[in-house]
């Protein structure tokens, strides 16, 4: 009863909604620690250029393996770039790949979903098995194997991810599309001859939408871990990309004498794949009803 | 008599299941390998061989072929147990897979030990605590070992272990000073030097194993713990719980012996999946601790470009979890009384 105490919003339902899911994880610790990294995240990709103290390519081997501290916040690299910096550019790197695996997993485990759950029967069958191939599969070794056959840079190792990620998306879309296929509005909508693409794409995606979102979020933690073990082993973002995971792994050859070359962009990995956990966390915990009466 | 009938049909249903799917393994590893960039003739035949001997091999391979009978050509291959010669080393893949497997195995099942062993009291704690402090703990923890990127926990492990305390082994299976002291008759190396009854190899051996199995076991104790947390919810809540106490039975007694006698089940089939899951971790923790296991030999042999290995090696990754699935169903359908 509490939200109609406020006659005079004029947010749309959506905005309101998300206002409210956001006051709700504001109110629970862990959370809100999601939710302060992100935007950490979000700002310092924005604003990289005015946050970065040198250019994150810039080379200076008068100055190489820096401890931190002179100038040099986190220290520099064997190349004598400045860290610091190049972990603010490599926020860019990271929410890249968020935007762009949403991108590509987000439609494709959609429309795959509500189509085999709205057709059913035969096509049903055959979709839901190819996804659980995929299933059958842990993410990071179908990946290795995707970009292997594509050829590691960071865009293929985005697709690789990409192409791994949407079956549970899928199956998440075909549960919620069997719930209302049988809808009167939809049944409605038949009745007006519409198609069944337009139903598919009018009346059903949109239902499907915010448990779609939610399991991205709780699957984006996944996601940046797998895109930074790519990295890692090389078949990810490229040298003098400054992504978290390749610096890891360039950093490793120097790991016992410069800790600071793998430490800080592994407390980054760490800190946002954290953050998309614990925000994840909280969402479920928003997104129930039962849990958001009882606090 | 009809229930019989019933299980047979279940029974051939599962089968056509599984042989529907690993059609699809196949063919998804059949693109994954055309889809590779190297040339599989070139790696063969050398930079500079003649033209002559490039189109012999071509053809040898079947590449002249139509696309559809080269899949025929790969899966009567595969389901006679042919699955191709490794480039790199000019073995029989098969035979390098088995060679290196034992090195996973091994550090794979100590560390689902140690991530049960810590996961499932973890959870049991969590949902008897439930919205109290312990809970909150548990679930900052097991989110953590979630969240960290493996291969960094394993590098900042070995600063601080190994190179700083100097209590545990650096990478590989066992000191450079071991190698080849022992005759490999297992290949899981704890078990081979207790056969040639070398006591130094073998802590040697448990001394680097220690490691990379707590940091695997730890990540798969996130996944166990949450588990084993939300399956004990699901039981405190039941009535029988509260009968068993008014029995008068203690707090201890009704939810170690019932409500977690209920989950054992359940708890087993997770485990096996997490066993399975494993595998993943193990791609990453094997190139930082430099272990010969499996995940390195897929990582070696992604980075040269060697079809024939990395085909195989995914696929075995796929069997590997259609199995694990198939036996957590099982279990579950030979100890669930309520599945008959």
């Amino acid at each position: 009863m509490t939200s109609t105490a406020r006659p005079h919003s004029r947010l749309p339902a959506p905005l309101l909604a998300l206002r409210n899911i956001i006051a709700f994880l504001w109110r629970t610790p862990t959370s809100a620690f999601g939710l302060i990294v992100l935007s950490v995240l979000i700002l310092t990709a924005l604003f990289a250029p005015w946050i970065a103290s040198h250019d994150p390519y810039l080379q200076d081997l008068n100055n190489v393996l820096q401890p931190p501290g002179n100038g040099h916040l986190f220290g520099t690299d064997e190349l004598g770039r400045d860290i610091f910096s190049r972990l603010v550019w490599g926020a860019r790197i990271t929410l890249r790949i968020v935007f762009l695996v949403t991108v590509v997993v987000g439609p494709i485990g959609l429309l795959v979903g509500t189509t085999a759950g709205y057709i059913g029967g035969r096509f049903d069958t055959v979709m839901m098995r190819i996804t659980d191939i995929f299933l059958s599969f842990p993410s990071l070794i179908l990946s290795l194997a995707f970009v292997a056959a594509l050829g590691p840079s960071l865009n293929n190792a985005i697709i690789a991810i990409g192409l791994t990620a949407w079956p549970p998306i899928a199956r998440l879309a075909r549960a919620e599309t069997l719930t209302f296929r049988k809808a009167d509005y939809i049944a409605a909508a038949r009745l007006q001859g519409a198609s069944a693409l337009r139903i598919i794409v009018k009346s059903i995606m949109p239902m499907c939408l915010p448990s779609v979102m939610i399991r991205l979020t709780l699957n984006m933690a996944t996601i940046i871990l797998t895109a930074a073990g790519l990295g890692f082993l090389g078949l990810g973002a490229q040298p003098p990309l400054p992504e978290w995971g390749a610096m890891i792994a360039t950093g490793r050859r120097y790991m016992i004498d410069s800790w600071w070359l793998v430490t800080f962009p592994g407390l980054a990995i760490l800190s946002v794949s954290l953050a998309f956990n614990l925000l994840g966390d909280g969402l479920r915990d928003a997104l129930d009803p039962k849990q958001m009466n009882r606090r | 008599m009809a229930l019989s009938h019933i299980r047979l049909r279940q029974v051939a249903g599962q089968v056509a299941t599984i042989a529907i799917t690993l059609f699809g393994l196949l063919l998804l590893t059949f693109v994954i390998g055309r889809m590779m960039p190297a040339d599989p003739v070139r790696a063969i035949v050398g930079e500079d061989a003649s033209r002559e001997t490039y189109e012999m091999v071509f053809n040898q391979l079947g590449l002249d072929r139509p696309i559809w009978e080269q899949f025929l050509r790969y899966l009567g291959d595969v389901l006679t147990g042919n699955f191709g010669t490794s480039i790199r080393t000019g073995q029989p893949v098969i035979e390098d897979i088995l060679h290196v497997m034992p090195a996973t195995i091994e550090l794979a099942t100590f560390a689902i030990l140690i991530g049960a062993g810590l996961g499932i009291p973890l959870g049991v704690t969590a949902a008897v605590n439930k919205d109290r402090w312990p809970d909150h703990l548990v679930r900052v923890f097991s989110l953590f070992g979630h969240s960290m990127p493996i291969f960094w926990t394993g590098m900042i492990a070995l600063l601080v272990f190994y190179a700083g305390l100097g209590w545990v082994g650096g990478s590989g299976r066992m000191s450079q000073f071991y190698i080849g002291l022992i005759d490999e008759r297992t290949g899981f190396l704890l078990i081979d030097s207790l056969l040639a009854g070398d006591r130094d190899v073998f802590w040697s051996a448990v001394n680097h194993l220690i490691l990379p199995a707590s940091l695997l076991g730890y990540s798969s104790s996130a996944y166990i713990t949450r588990m084993t947390r939300s399956f004990m919810l699901d039981q405190l809540g039941q009535e029988y719980m509260t009968t068993a106490r008014v029995k008068g039975l203690s707090r201890g007694q009704t939810i170690w012996r019932h409500a977690f006698g209920n989950i054992r089940v359940q708890l087993v089939t997770i485990i096996a999946l997490a066993y399975g899951g494993l595998l993943e971790g193990a791609v990453l923790i094997e190139t930082v601790f430099a272990w010969p296991g499996f995940g390195q030999y897929l990582t070696n042999n992604l980075i040269i470009g060697d079809m024939n290995a990395v085909m195989t090696c995914v696929l075995i990754v796929g069997c590997i979890f259609i199995l694990l699935n198939l036996i957590s169903d099982l279990l579950y359908r030979l100890f669930d009384p309520r599945t008959k």
